[in-house]
């Protein structure tokens, strides 16, 4: 497939915010402000050296994602995930975070958000920007991934 | 859906520029002669339009200066600090850096000529060309005015016909009007 343009920041930002800003209200509720501007500034950081505007939704998405799990593991572990109840240790999310640090990112952040977040799979679709049944693949191969990964080492 | 508060995108769009990273930013200027888009890159003043639809020149900019384009207030303060004191009456020059990356050689040389032609005097197309070395490329010098990526500030508006006559304006000449009475160039 040709590789789709990269927009100019506006535009990309325009599109993505709201439902970024949303993504990160429902995984760490207050906490979102300082995650949001976080997760724009390195988009924009990462932005010259992107080649192909396809997946720029599942892009920042998964940023946004990587951005929750720093947030979380920083300020862990009491008030900054009121709707998961978290006792005394890390909460699920940190501790997959590491784990599929070398997953494509899109199997990466469906796991994450599947199995850490505890997101059912049309939440994990609008996040990725597919569909229901590719958010499902998307996180069966890479649970696959890591169990084959897990049986080498 | 949950949305972003106005609060938290202009604190972004600040942060944004405040940590360098943008290519250019941009914002609108309210001016007697309408709203003016005007965009600022590291090294200056990059733009001024008269163009009312901002995303046409956002992706013109995106083209000719890099992707990260981002409308941000304070970068562009100083411009418009200068050109709200212009269209006052209080300001005859402009004191900012401009960012000519865009223009090659014959062009670039006569958007510097242009940049001394002073307030409330006016010049021709053939003066300006033969200031630059080319004294007959007139008709080069007009198309050089009409994509002059920062009218005003650099001031095509004080180019004219031999004749006299005012010629044109990307801006329409209504607003070379504009401009050449308030800097009492044009009577009535």
């Amino acid at each position: 497939m040709e590789p789709v343009r990269i927009p100019p920041f506006e535009s990309f930002y325009a599109e993505h915010k709201d439902p970024v800003f949303a993504h990160l209200r429902r995984l760490l509720g207050q906490g979102a402000e300082d995650a949001f501007q976080e997760t724009f500034l390195r988009a924009l950081r990462a932005y010259p050296e992107l080649r192909n505007g396809r997946h720029l939704r599942a892009w920042v998405f998964t940023i946004a994602t990587r951005v929750a799990i720093d947030e979380t593991r920083r300020t862990r572990p009491r008030g900054a995930l009121p709707e998961l109840a978290v006792e005394d240790s890390l909460p699920p999310h940190a501790e997959l975070g590491p784990l599929t640090d070398d997953l494509p990112p899109k199997e990466r952040a469906a796991v994450v958000l599947r199995y850490g977040f505890d997101l059912p799979y049309d939440e994990i679709a609008t996040a990725l920007g597919s569909s229901e049944d590719a958010a499902r693949q998307a996180t069966s191969s890479g649970v696959r991934r890591l169990r084959e990964r897990s049986k080498e080492s | 859906m949950t949305s972003v508060s106005p609060e938290l995108d202009t604190r972004f769009r600040a942060a944004a520029a405040e940590a360098g990273l943008l290519d250019v930013a941009y914002d609108v200027v309210e001016s007697p002669l309408g709203e003016l888009f005007v965009g600022v890159s590291e090294r200056g003043l990059c733009v001024i339009s008269y163009e009312s639809d901002p995303d046409v020149e956002i992706e013109r900019l995106a083209r000719g200066f890099g992707s990260r384009v981002l409308r941000s207030a304070r970068p562009v303060d100083p411009a418009r600090r200068q050109l709200d004191e212009y269209f006052a009456g209080k300001r005859k020059r402009f004191d900012l850096d401009v960012d000519l990356r865009l223009a090659r050689d014959f062009g670039r040389a006569v958007l510097e000529e242009l940049r001394r032609v002073p307030f409330g005097e006016v010049t021709t197309y053939g003066a300006l060309a033969a200031k630059a070395g080319k004294p007959k490329a007139a008709r080069a010098v007009g198309t050089i005015m009409n994509r002059n990526p920062v009218p005003i500030v650099l001031p095509c508006h004080r180019v004219i016909g031999a004749n006299g006559s005012l010629v044109g304006y990307a801006g329409g000449l209504e607003r070379k009007q504009q401009l050449l009475r308030l800097e009492g160039a044009l009577l009535a």
